[in-house]
C-alpha cells in the first residue's frame, strides 16, 4: 500500500517549525543580529508550522473522506 | 575559505531530515512486488507529485550553487535557463511527446527508440545514458562531499559515503516511487530553506529598488548598459552588450531550443517521472505542473547571486560582500554557503544547509534510478539475459541500484583525482545530447524517418559537434586554455565572445547535422517498419489523446496556455 505523501510532508515541516520557534526562545537576543535584527527563527517556525499543519489537514480529510 | 559552525539544533534538522528519507524508504518497501513497481513506480504517482519530482529531480546542488553563481556573473540574463531554456520545453514534452512516451507502453527513453527505429539506436542510447548517469551521480557525490568538508570540515571520505548509503537505502528499498516521494520532500525543502535567505538579502539591499540602484552600479563598473545585470533580454543586442557574450539568436536557438529541448524532452531522468504518471492525461500534466514553479525558481535560485553581488559592489545593512580568490576573481561559487553563514543563525541555519544537502541528493537519486531502469531493461534484459521472470528483473533491479552507486563512488574518486576527466566527460555527453532531440522530432513528426537515418544521423551529429568544439575556441586568457575549451584540432576558426556562446553554438551545429542527415539518409534508405507497426509512435499514425470529459483547469492544453502566458509574461516584465 502507498501511502499519502502529504502526511510525511506535514510531519516532517510540523516538527522542523516546532524546532525553530522552541530556538527563538532558547537563542540569546544577540544572534538576531545576523539577520537582520529580526526573529528570523520565530517568524519562519511559524511559517513552516502553518505549512506543515496544512499539509497534514488536507491528508488527513482525504483519509476521513475515504 | 569560510567555515560553518553547527548548533546542536542545526545537527538535530539535519538528523530528522535523514530519519523521514529512510523511513519513506521503509514505508514503501512492502509495496514493491513487481520489477515495474520498483523501477516505474507501478504507473500509479498522482500528476501533482511527479510534477514536482520532475522538477527536483533536475534540481540538485551543481544547479542550485550554480545558478546563484551565475546570477551574480551574469545577472539576470542566468533567468533564461528557466524562461528560455526550459518552459517552452517543458510545454511541449507535456503536449506533443508524452503521448508518445506513455502511449507506446515503452518503459524507458532507449526503449522508445527501439520501438520507432532499431536495436542499434537503442542500445547507443542506453549506452550512453546509463555512462552519463553514473558520473552525473559521481559529480553530485563529489561535490557534496568537497563542500561540506569545506564548510563544516567533515572528513570527506566519510560524506562520500554517508550520502552513497542514504540514497542507496531508501531507492533499494522504495524504488522509484521512494525516489519520488523523496523529490518532493526535497522541492519543499529547498523552497522552504531558500526562501528566507532571499527575504534577507533583499532586505539588505533596500528592497527591489534598492536591489537595481547597486546592478547599476555593477552594470557601470563592467563597461556595460545600466541594465546588463537586471534584465533578461535588453543587453541581448550583441554579444559585447551582456557578460554572457552571448546575443539573442545564439540564446533562443542554441539554449531556447536545441539544448532545452535536448535535455527535457529526451533525457530520461526527467521523462520517467513523468512516464510513472497514472494515466496517459496525468503523464502530460506533469511536465506542465512541474513548469509552474520552474517559472518562479529563478527568484530563488538566480536572484541570490544577483544580490550578493550588488551587495559586494555597495554595502547594504550588513556588510556582506562576494570573497575574492587569489586569481582576483571574485568566488562566485561561494554564494550560497556564505549568504547561510551570513544571515542565518543557529536553527534556521540547519534548515538552510539541509536544503543544500537535500538538493545534492535528489540529483544522485535521480541518476541512479534512471540507471537502474536503463541498465535493467534495455541493457540487461536486451542482451544479457532475456526472457527471464519477472522476479529475476526486479532482483537485477535492485542489484542495479547498488552496483550503480558504488560505481558512482568510484565516479566521485575519479573527479576527485582528474578534474579533467570530468571536463572532457561532460563535454562528450554535450556531443552526444545536441543532437538527440532531432532524433527524436523526426521520429516523433516524421513517419518516413529509418533506423538508419536515425543512427547515422546521431552519430554525423555527435561527430559534428566535436569537430565545431575542435575548430572554435572561447575567447579566454591563454593560461586559461586547454584542449577542453575547444581549438583541440589544431587550428582555429572561430573564436567566440565566451564558452557559455561557444556552447549554444556548438549544440546548434550538431543539431543542424543530425537533423539534415537524418533526413538525407531517411530518404535513401529503407523503410522497415509498417504504418500498423509505427501506431502509437508517430503522430499522424496516432489517435489524438482525448481530454475532453475533464473540466478545463485538468485538460493540458490549457494548462499549457495558463503556463506559457506566465512565461511570456515574466520575459517581457523583466525583458
Amino acid at each position: 500500500m502507498r501511502f499519502d505523501l502529504r502526511l510525511p510532508l506535514g510531519l516532517l515541516f510540523l516538527i522542523f517549525g516546532a524546532i525553530l520557534v522552541i530556538q527563538s526562545f532558547i537563542s540569546p537576543v544577540a544572534d538576531q543580529a545576523k539577520s537582520l535584527g529580526l526573529d528570523m527563527n520565530l517568524r519562519w517556525g511559524c511559517v513552516l508550522l502553518a505549512f506543515g499543519g496544512g499539509a497534514l489537514a488536507l491528508a488527513l480529510r482525504a483519509r476521513n473522506r475515504k | 575559505m569560510l567555515k560553518l559552525s553547527l548548533g546542536p539544533t542545526d545537527l538535530l534538522i539535519i538528523a530528522v531530515y535523514f530519519a523521514f528519507v529512510i523511513g519513506i524508504g521503509v514505508a514503501l518497501k512492502r509495496s514493491m512486488k513487481k520489477s515495474s513497481d520498483f523501477l516505474l513506480s507501478g504507473h500509479g504517482i498522482p500528476s501533482w507529485i511527479a510534477g514536482l519530482a520532475f522538477l527536483s529531480a533536475n534540481l540538485g546542488a551543481q544547479e542550485v550553487i550554480g545558478m546563484a553563481a551565475s546570477g551574480a556573473k551574469y545577472g539576470m540574463i542566468t533567468a533564461h535557463f528557466y524562461w528560455t531554456g526550459a518552459i517552452p520545453a517543458m510545454i511541449f514534452v507535456g503536449l506533443f511527446m508524452m503521448p508518445f512516451y506513455y502511449g507506446s507502453k515503452a518503459r524507458s527513453v532507449p526503449e522508445y527508440l527501439k520501438l520507432r527505429f532499431d536495436e542499434k539506436t537503442r542500445t547507443f542510447n542506453a549506452g550512453s545514458f546509463a555512462v552519463m548517469t553514473i558520473f552525473s551521480s559521481g559529480i553530485s557525490m563529489y561535490a557534496m562531499a568537497k563542500l561540506m568538508n569545506a564548510l563544516l570540515g567533515w572528513n570527506f571520505h566519510a560524506c562520500i559515503w554517508a550520502s552513497a548509503t542514504i540514497v542507496l537505502a531508501y531507492i533499494f528499498l522504495g524504488g522509484l516511487t521512494s525516489a519520488i516521494y523523496n523529490e518532493v520532500l526535497q522541492f519543499f525543502l529547498i523552497v522552504m530553506g531558500f526562501a528566507p535567505l532571499v527575504f534577507l538579502g533583499l532586505k539588505d539591499c533596500g528592497g527591489w529598488s534598492g536591489l537595481m540602484q547597486r546592478l547599476g552600479l555593477v552594470s557601470a563598473s563592467h563597461g556595460f548598459g545600466p541594465n546588463a545585470w537586471s534584465s533578461s533580454w535588453r543587453g541581448l543586442g550583441a554579444p559585447s552588450h551582456n557578460p554572457m557574450g552571448v546575443e539573442w539568436f545564439g540564446m533562443a536557438m542554441g539554449l531556447g531550443f536545441v539544448l532545452a529541448f535536448g535535455y527535457w524532452c529526451t533525457d530520461f531522468l526527467v521523462v520517467q517521472r513523468a512516464m510513472a504518471a497514472e494515466n496517459q492525461t496525468a503523464a502530460r500534466r506533469v511536465p506542465l505542473i512541474a513548469a509552474v514553479p520552474k517559472m518562479f525558481f529563478p527568484f530563488l535560485v538566480v536572484l541570490p547571486g544577483m544580490i550578493a553581488i550588488a551587495l559586494t559592489y555597495k554595502a547594504g545593512q550588513s556588510s556582506f560582500a562576494l570573497p575574492i580568490r587569489p586569481d582576483g576573481t571574485y568566488d562566485y561559487d561561494a554564494t550560497i554557503p556564505l549568504m547561510l553563514q551570513h544571515y542565518f543563525p543557529t536553527g534556521i541555519l540547519g534548515l538552510g544547509l539541509t536544503a543544500l544537502m537535500a538538493s545534492f541528493m535528489s540529483g544522485m537519486a535521480g541518476n541512479v534510478t534512471a540507471f537502474n531502469t536503463v541498465w535493467t531493461y534495455d541493457i540487461y534484459q536486451t542482451h544479457v539475459a532475456p526472457g527471464k521472470s519477472d522476479s529475476h528483473y526486479l532482483w537485477m533491479g535492485r542489484w542495479a541500484t547498488v552496483f550503480g552507486t558504488l560505481v558512482s563512488i568510484a565516479a566521485a574518486y575519479v573527479a576527485a583525482h582528474f578534474n579533467n576527466i570530468m571536463d572532457l566527460l561532460q563535454l562528450v555527453f554535450a556531443f552526444v545530447n545536441a543532437p538527440l532531440f532531432a532524433t527524436f522530432l523526426l521520429g516523433m513528426f516524421w513517419k518516413r524517418t529509418t533506423g538508419h537515418g536515425a543512427f547515422s544521423g546521431l552519430l554525423l551529429g555527435t561527430t559534428a559537434a566535436a569537430v565545431h568544439h575542435g575548430l572554435t575556441a572561447p575567447d579566454v586568457p591563454i593560461a586559461a586554455m586547454s584542449a577542453f575549451k575547444g581549438g583541440w584540432l589544431g587550428h582555429v576558426l572561430h573564436v567566440y565572445p565566451s564558452e557559455m556562446a561557444q556552447n549554444f553554438w556548438t549544440a546548434i551545429f550538431a543539431w543542424s547535422t543530425c537533423f539534415v542527415f537524418t533526413i538525407a539518409i531517411s530518404a535513401l534508405t529503407r523503410r522497415t517498419k509498417t504504418d500498423d507497426e509505427l501506431r502509437g509512435l508517430v503522430y499522424s499514425l496516432t489517435e489524438r489523446p482525448q481530454d475532453e470529459h475533464l473540466p478545463w483547469w485538468k485538460r493540458p492544453m490549457w494548462l499549457a496556455v495558463i503556463i506559457a502566458a506566465g512565461a511570456l509574461a515574466l520575459n517581457l516584465y523583466f525583458a
